[in-house]
């Protein structure tokens, strides 16, 4: 093979350098992509990205920008952070779901803005967070400050991924809703901060029952009478979410005729044959026809009841602003029936986002100071966030006395019912195995009409094997 | 390693230092990294390190933790081969089975036929019929629940209903009766039919015409005794090929179950009803959801793949797959 010319010679030499060249950078910037997933300033881009539209903002001082330049090489970058720690500038990462009401998300960028004495990274979740925040936690690059439904699950304190927050409540523990503080406490260590209450309860048209001359139901048969005489034609009388009120009624069921999920002393909490009675009822329900089902929004947001779908609907206090812009006081609230005239007490589920700290963080102490200044401290904050958008409880008993929006109309009759027939969602060492198997139980027998007092006994022995498990 | 030594004596080069014998002959080593190592890279780091991880992982038990310590053996398997959910799940997905496969291979093989024979508009027809595999399953699954398998009056399958005088239909809500069935395999079909459409023409148009003619000067009438004796033996390895995707295929379903089926839950946390639960949507719970379970996952994985294995070899080797079809 000799090559004289001097133009062959050139032609493929030169297509092969650049080919090369193409090649080699191109290698290069494939490894430089999966090592610059180590770092944690840099990696926050890579990671919305993967994240699916999650939106990452920063806030506050411009040392943000440290990592966000140096993408390429954030591998050097991160024995920086503990010295750039020292001179006060952390930079803390804080995950939120994404609430649904308009101006939540700009609140709580306003909020990590005005904190002075480190950065904090907002990022906004939309889509399924629990399951993105959970994998994240596993990793470096996960959030330092997180919230999570009522607390960090028993798993996750179990496993060390969360830090004791130690005594960040201070003066303030006793202003805090007793049942909160204790939800997401174990074995005396507090591992979480209540945010501010959710609360669950029903909503019904009152013109629609008044025309159709229902009284508000008192009594799970007159709930069931009632969704009857209120479906007329396209108008349903009752919304308990697409799944026919198996994920929802759930909890509120158990407590209305007495039971619990577990017993105070941690054993299974609904043996109660009425339990079963009372699940059989709701399977009589789900097939009268009077139940709306497949709606485009399920039961957390207001638009089957405002768009007129349904004459009561399960949903959430949080829907407030929205259903009162749409019916103006047309509506009235309730808890979910007793179970009857004799038996039981009507009940709503109240829980709290508790903002926890990620024990994968560089900087737990800063994140813990920064925990105790929003949630604990910052009271102004913590009311704003409670009533400006969608409507919730403050968690600290001085700052819903000055909760005003909560003080009239349909609110306060909410928040009254909140005192009055509160339960927490669900108790700490009910794990979320347990909550599935009961979901599955559910789901047989409201909608395929399964032998409600056989498929709650198969709850029971999920629900015992994950109690010997935790119960260390 | 003879080869590369002879190819040198042939083109006269004299191996020189060890980086040069390493690049080989005209740098072939070299090139074929240059080439291959990105794609092998990419392989580990995202296929063949997570796949051998879970299988580490079912060994242990491991729940919040990728990097777990305590040893349990078989336990996991053993849960799960005796948790009636997970075992639910494979029932859940051999029925789905049992109903796409031959659906889909009738449907593709119907289509395929057609648009062979077609005189006018052939690639046409080839286009439209194909054009729906480029949608997503997701794009697809929420087309087909907000719009055609909307529960209220408003769906486009209830507006036909209720012109009709029938009440509207909560597709998805019900599982008396399984409605829902009716909404995910037409979904698969609309997505998928399109693509084994098109393997068939390609193994019709791989059919030599002298096998026609000379099945018509034996007296074969044209139709179905043609079909029957000439087209369908001769696209047997076609038909081998898309059996064993259409089946791996279904073993892989989740996209269009967790759109189409999973709802708000109890507390925003998300559920899903027990039916219609395929084994990948039941892992996902277990493994990546609230539960975080990743040795049971890892376990109900390794047991899934296996199975998955054992079906494609049972299959290849009842069906052939691998024989020549000329012979």
């Amino acid at each position: 093979m000799s090559i004289n010319s001097p133009e062959a010679a050139a032609g493929p030499f030169s297509r092969r350098r650049f080919i090369s060249a193409v090649g080699g950078a191109a290698a290069a910037a494939a490894l430089a992509a999966c090592g610059s997933n180590t770092g944690r300033n840099g990696s926050s881009s890579a990671t919305s990205a993967e994240a699916g539209g999650a939106t990452t903002s920063s806030a506050g001082s411009s040392s943000a920008g440290s990592g966000a330049g140096t993408t390429t090489f954030a591998t050097d970058a991160v024995p920086s952070t503990p010295s750039s720690a020292e001179q006060g500038t952390v930079t803390l990462s804080q995950w939120y779901h994404q609430y649904g009401e308009a101006g939540t998300q700009q609140a709580v960028q306003r909020y990590a803005a005005a904190y002075k004495a480190a950065t904090v990274k907002v990022q906004w979740n939309p889509g399924d967070y629990e399951k993105k925040a959970a994998s994240a936690l596993l990793t470096d690059s996960g959030p330092d400050v997180f919230e999570w439904g009522n607390g960090p699950s028993i798993d996750q304190i179990q496993a060390g991924q969360v830090v004791p927050l130690g005594d960040i409540l201070g003066a303030a523990k006793s202003d805090f809703t007793q049942s909160l503080v204790d939800r997401m406490t174990y074995q005396g260590k507090l591992y979480g901060v209540p945010q501010v209450i959710d609360m669950q309860m029903m909503v019904y048209r009152k013109s629609m029952l008044a025309k159709a001359n229902v009284k508000p139901p008192e009594t799970l048969d007159e709930l069931i009478a009632a969704a009857k005489t209120l479906s007329n034609g396209d108008v349903k009388g009752l919304f308990l979410g697409n799944d026919g009120g198996g994920g929802v009624a759930a909890g509120p069921l158990l407590w209305s005729v007495g039971a619990d999920y577990l017993t105070a002393d941690n054993q299974f909490g609904f043996g109660d044959p009425n339990v079963a009675v009372a699940f059989g009822k709701l399977h009589s329900l789900f097939t009268s026809g009077n139940l709306l089902l497949g709606a485009p929004s399920d039961w957390s947001a207001p638009d089957a009841f405002t768009q007129g779908l349904t004459a009561m609907q399960w949903t959430g206090l949080w829907t407030f602003p929205d259903i009162v812009k749409a019916v103006g006081d047309d509506f009235g609230v309730l808890p979910w029936p007793k179970f009857s005239a004799t038996v039981g007490k009507p009940a709503v589920p109240i829980g709290a986002y508790g903002s926890a700290v990620s024990a994968k963080s560089k900087n737990p102490d800063a994140a813990k100071a920064y925990v105790k200044w929003l949630w604990v401290d910052q009271t102004q904050d913590q009311l704003d966030f409670a009533q400006s958008f969608g409507f919730h409880v403050p968690a600290r008993k001085s700052l819903a006395d000055k909760a005003d929006k909560l003080k009239s109309g349909q609110a306060a009759q909410a928040v009254d019912i909140l005192q009055k027939y509160g339960h927490a969602q669900s108790p700490l060492l009910w794990t979320s195995a347990s909550g599935t198997a009961l979901s599955d139980a559910v789901s047989n027998i409201v909608k395929s009409g399964a032998n409600p007092a056989g498929e709650l006994s198969k709850v029971k022995t999920v629900v015992q094997a994950e109690l010997n498990r935790v119960l260390k | 390693m003879a080869t590369p030594v002879q190819d040198e004596r042939i083109t006269g080069r004299v191996s020189g230092t060890l980086g040069r014998r390493l690049a080989g002959p005209q740098n072939r080593n070299l090139w074929f990294w240059v080439f291959v190592g990105p794609f092998v890279v990419g392989l580990a780091i995202f296929v063949y390190i997570p796949m051998i991880w879970s299988v580490y992982l079912s060994f242990f038990d491991a729940r919040n933790t990728v990097t777990p310590s305590r040893f349990v053996g078989f336990a996991n398997y053993h849960d799960m081969l005796t948790d009636p959910a997970f075992l639910s799940s494979l029932g859940t997905f051999i029925v789905f089975a049992c109903f796409i496969v031959p659906t889909t291979y009738i449907g593709a093989l119907g289509l395929a036929l057609l648009i062979h024979r077609a005189r006018v508009f052939k690639a046409f027809f080839r286009s439209v019929f194909f054009l729906p595999t480029a949608c997503s399953y997701v794009v697809a699954s929420l087309i087909w629940k907000m719009s055609v398998f909307q529960g209220l009056r408003f769906g486009l399958l209830n507006t036909v209903l209720r012109f009709l005088g029938i009440a509207p239909v909560p597709w998805l809500s019900i599982s008396h009766p399984p409605w829902y069935w009716l909404v995910i395999v037409t979904l698969r079909l609309w997505l998928q039919l399109g693509f084994y459409m098109i393997l068939f023409l390609a193994g019709l148009q791989r059919i030599p015409v002298i096998l026609y003619e000379a099945a018509a000067v034996d007296g074969a009438k044209p139709g179905w005794q043609t079909f029957r004796y000439i087209t369908f033996p001769q696209l047997r390895s076609t038909s081998v090929a898309v059996l064993i995707l259409l089946l791996i295929n279904a073993f892989q379903s989740f996209d269009e179950f967790y759109n189409l089926l999973a709802n708000a839950g109890a507390s925003g946390g998300g559920g899903y009803p027990p039916y219609a639960r395929p084994p990948l949507v039941y892992l996902y719970y277990i493994a990546l959801g609230n539960q975080q379970d990743f040795g049971h996952g890892g376990a109900g994985a390794v047991i899934l793949a296996l199975v998955i294995a054992l079906f494609t070899v049972v299959q290849g080797k009842l069906l052939g797959l691998g024989r020549n079809s000329e012979q």
